[in-house]
């Protein structure tokens, strides 16, 4: 039942909210649902069990589909990932305003209600329904709010995602004409005996459309165009969120389906994800555009999450799974920087800005903070999961591990020369008359912070939360 | 078998009356009454209730897809009607006839979903086609109307010549006409007839609903056919000689389906890929639906080359979308001054719900979840996997569907998206009503389909 009111509450909440005319009003019902969200799950976490979590109803029998939702410990932390950041979103750019500002929160809504769908669907065909869902709303908000370019930009962000999804329907529906009784439950499909070359060609059909949407080398260059032209509230949830769907597909869809196939191609999968590491941290540091910077940084961050997926040991997955997390929240962190940067001084090139810090001290070190939790520091949250991750690939090949940890180095290089360039240095033209955060985004960045270290310190929580989901997945492997 | 005669009769009152009423509008009111009662004598014949009942020795059958599936058409007559109906009394001096050619029309479609024998599906397809051909020239001071009208007619006797030999072949390899004879020659040296007779009666067949390599009339005829005549020959009709198509090589040819099936699979892919490539190149919308009315076509072709239960379900389910949806984006299409895309520029601005409507006719044409579109899609492609073999198909065929995307969102990216001025058109409130109401189907078969495929069964 949780399941579904986290669905129903933003969609619901989505659609009453383009009949909201006035701004004000509508960012505070859209903040109000959001946190309706964030509650229930919380509500849900803490007193419910299985039953109360899960649920399943008829949706079409016929094709042997219903509807049906899981809520595992992996979906259960992604959940909480999507209804945490969606209010801090809200908050950090309260003052941002929008042109037509109901239909920009409804569909911001309704986004969230797909993004949560695709983490709980435990029907192969729900879940390619709230896979395409998501990306409906989100094509609107970029084409209609993005920067200059955004309609090439956001069009070459659908179609790819589109072609991805579209060869992965080809294989759910060959999958499914496997299953004895033509079934599309989850485990219908985790049942059925595939033989190798079977699973060979259907690993890339689900797994081209994951690589797509996460991005991994070499399906990424939609990604920088896309994040970069996106308004900044859809980049938070393209990056915090929407990246994740792809990194969650792999671990309930790609490796139970095709395990022989994930261990057979496991290396091509995991030299492409390294090689998107080492490129991308590189070209991030020949940017200029902080947006671009950021996304770069990502894709980089991500590589390594795709990697560690696929190294087939439990350091490597439980690191992964934690740095969903982490990833989630410390990325949604540097965005709100450079949102708010962007407000207030209206570019986000770094040979125009400098010598913030002496003006606006409090964002500089909610800013510092985020971005070493960004380069993985011990006590921040992402340290946990990085070094977890690198555990793993060291234990399957340590050169992997060595070249893919070359990044690391480079994420330090251009995360500590963006904080020099834009915040310290002397102060031109357009910063000289900074000033300090607002309450509202320093509220936003405060939670982020706090978030980073309760995890950092103290991530067992998350370590139970995930630990079904790791057992399960070691138990297919063997 | 009401639904024949009533068309047919209908189509006669409706000439008659434009002797006696002078009155240009009654002409819709009266074609309504007359869809309306299509359905409700359609919808008796699917109960069961027939008024009138003989099947002429066998040779209409009435099962329970034609039944559903002409019950489809009718409910698109009647949005069609609906929303277009003013417009087609605006396109010449004689309202009346076009109605009536449109009632004949309709009875051709009933023959061709329901023909149990060659001679009617042959006499179907011709009550079909030679309305159209006027329809299409109605436009009569118009220059690219005449052009069209006379390759259309040139064209379509072509094929039909073609059709009746490929016809003559069969009944020579077979010795009838029945469908159900069909499969197996009368002597094994008549094989070659029937099988030559089969190729003849595809191709034919194929020129009919547009499938490449026999498509080249059809941007030509839907471009140059007034606009409201294009809606309605790009959709009903289409289907309709789809489900001739469908039900004759599922009904007759089924046996030897190992012999025709690579032609089919390889007619499927020459559509998909001149139908959706040709669409992206296109400046004026009207063009681009043509194009795109060839893709969807190398979709539907999916159910023929396919033939299962699920192609049924498949065919259905693309029938209904593909109508709905095509009619709703033509009836906004007719009223606007300009037809290129730049004429959609700032559109939403102005006409924020109809701008809405068309978005939700475009997703559902390019396939995306929530329309019925998609399951329409998922319907074909599900019947294709379920064959087994010839995977290269499918995956060309979604691959396609994602170019699709393109030139379909090339309009809402215009209507949206762009800066423009934005035109409004000429609407009323009861319009507005009927398009929401498609707009609410779309949506409803895209969550629910087996709304409509379960009347297969129950």
């Amino acid at each position: 039942m949780v399941a579904f009111l986290l669905i129903l509450i933003p969609l619901l909440g989505g659609l009453a909210a383009f009949f909201i005319k006035n701004e004000s009003t509508v960012k505070l019902w859209s903040l109000l649902v959001s946190l309706t969200g964030f509650v229930t799950i919380c509500v849900g976490l803490i007193n419910g069990n299985e039953a109360t979590r899960n649920f399943e109803t008829d949706w079409l029998p016929m094709l042997g589909s219903s509807f049906a939702l899981k809520m595992d410990g992996m979906s259960a932390l992604l959940c909480l990932l999507a209804t945490i950041t969606y209010p801090i979103i809200f908050i950090s750019t309260w003052n941002n305003t929008y042109k037509a500002a109901n239909s920009f929160f409804g569909l911001m809504l309704l986004t969230q209600a797909g993004i949560i769908g695709v983490f709980l669907a435990a029907d192969g065909l729900l879940f390619y329904f709230f896979w395409e869902l998501a990306l409906i709303p989100v094509y609107f908000l970029c084409s209609k709010w993005g920067g200059e370019k955004r309609i090439a930009a956001t069009f070459k962000f659908f179609v790819y995602t589109f072609v991805g999804s579209l060869l992965m329907l080809v294989g759910l529906l060959y999958l499914y004409n496997q299953t004895p009784n033509l079934s599309f439950s989850l485990q219908a499909l985790y049942d059925v005996k595939l033989t190798v070359a079977q699973q060979a060609w259907l690993f890339w059909l689900f797994f081209i459309a994951f690589a797509i949407k996460m991005p991994v080398f070499p399906f990424h260059t939609w990604q920088p165009d896309a994040y970069e032209q996106a308004p900044t509230a859809v980049t938070m949830v393209l990056s915090a969120l929407m990246v994740k769907m792809g990194l969650f597909a792999v671990v309930r869809w790609l490796i139970p389906l095709f395990p022989a196939a994930a261990i057979e191609y496991s290396n091509i999968v995991i030299i492409l994800s390294v090689i998107g590491m080492v490129y991308a941290s590189i070209l991030a540091m020949q940017q200029d555009d902080l947006k671009r910077l950021v996304a770069y940084a990502s894709i980089a961050h991500i590589g390594l999450m795709s990697a560690a997926l696929f190294v087939n040991n439990e350091s490597g997955l439980q690191g992964a799974m934690i740095q969903f997390f982490s990833h989630g929240v410390n990325v949604l962190g540097m965005w709100i920087v450079v949102d708010l940067i962007e407000q207030q001084f209206g570019t986000r090139k770094m040979s125009e800005l400098g010598g913030i810090a002496q003006k606006a001290p409090t964002l500089t070190i909610l800013l510092v903070i985020v971005a070493l939790a960004n380069v993985a520091l011990p006590l921040t949250n992402a340290f946990i999961g990085e070094f977890l991750m690198f555990n793993g690939l060291f234990q399957f090949n340590g050169w992997y591990a060595a070249v893919g940890g070359v990044s690391i180095i480079l994420s330090a290089v251009y995360t500590l020369r963006m904080i020099q360039k834009v915040f310290y240095g002397n102060s031109n033209a357009v910063t000289a008359t900074a000033t300090d955060i607002g309450s509202m985004a320093k509220i936003g960045l405060a939670i982020i912070v706090l978030v980073i270290f309760v995890m950092g310190i103290f991530p067992k929580p998350v370590f139970a939360l995930v630990h079904d989901t790791v057992t399960m997945i070691l138990g297919i492997y063997k | 078998m009401n639904l024949i005669i009533i068309s047919a009769v209908w189509g006669i009152v409706m000439m008659f009356s434009g002797l006696f009423i002078k009155s240009k509008s009654t002409a819709k009111t009266i074609a309504l009454v007359g869809a309306v009662a299509l359905l409700i004598a359609n919808l008796f014949d699917l109960g069961g209730v027939m008024l009138m009942n003989t099947n002429f020795n066998g040779m209409l059958l009435f099962d329970r897809f034609s039944l559903v599936f002409l019950t489809v058409v009718i409910i698109a007559l009647i949005f069609y009607f609906l929303l277009s109906g003013k417009h087609i009394e605006e396109v010449g001096n004689h309202p009346y006839e076009y109605f009536a050619l449109i009632f004949f029309v309709m009875c051709g479609v009933a023959l061709v979903a329901v023909f149990n024998n060659l001679l009617i599906l042959f006499i179907g397809i011709e009550i079909i086609s030679i309305p159209l051909y006027i329809l299409t020239g109605s436009d009569k001071r118009n220059l690219k109307s005449n052009e069209a009208a006379l390759k259309y007619f040139l064209m379509g006797a072509f094929s039909t010549g073609i059709l009746l030999l490929g016809i003559a072949f069969i009944y020579g390899g077979t010795g009838s006409f029945q469908v159900e004879n069909l499969s197996v020659p009368s002597k094994d040296v008549y094989t070659i007839f029937l099988a030559s007779g089969t190729v003849l009666v595809m191709i034919a067949l194929s020129f009919k609903v547009s499938a490449a390599p026999f498509h080249f009339w059809t941007p030509d005829v839907y471009d140059g056919a007034p606009t409201v005549f294009t809606s309605f020959m790009a959709t009903i009709v289409k289907v309709a000689l789809f489900v001739g198509f469908l039900n004759l090589f599922s009904n007759a040819f089924s046996v030897r389906y190992a012999d025709w099936k690579l032609t089919v699979a390889i007619i499927t892919a020459l559509t998909l890929f001149i139908g959706n490539i040709t669409a992206v190149f296109q400046q004026s919308v009207k063009r681009m639906l043509a194009y795109s009315s060839i893709a969807q076509a190398g979709f539907m072709m999916l159910t023929v080359f396919a033939i299962n239960d699920m192609s049924k379900q498949g065919m259905l389910l693309y029938a209904a979308a593909y109508c709905l949806a095509t009619i709703g984006i033509f009836s906004v299409l007719v009223k606007m001054k300009d037809y290129t895309f730049d004429g959609f520029n700032g559109f939403a601005k102005k006409e924020p719900l109809v701008a809405f409507v068309v978005t939700v006719c475009l997703l559902s044409l390019a396939g995306i979840p929530l329309t019925a579109g998609f399951f329409a899609k998922y319907f074909v492609l599900a019947a294709a996997v379920k064959t087994g073999a010839d995977l290269w198909l499918v995956i060309f065929a979604v691959l396609m569907a994602a170019v699709s995307v393109y030139y379909y969102f090339r309009v809402i990216q215009a209507m949206y998206f762009k800066e423009g001025e934005g035109h409004t058109i000429e609407t009323n409130p009861m319009f507005k009503v009927v398009l929401v109401l498609v707009a609410a189907l779309i949506i409803l078969l895209g969550v629910l389909p087996s709304l409509l495929t379960n009347r297969l069964i129950f």
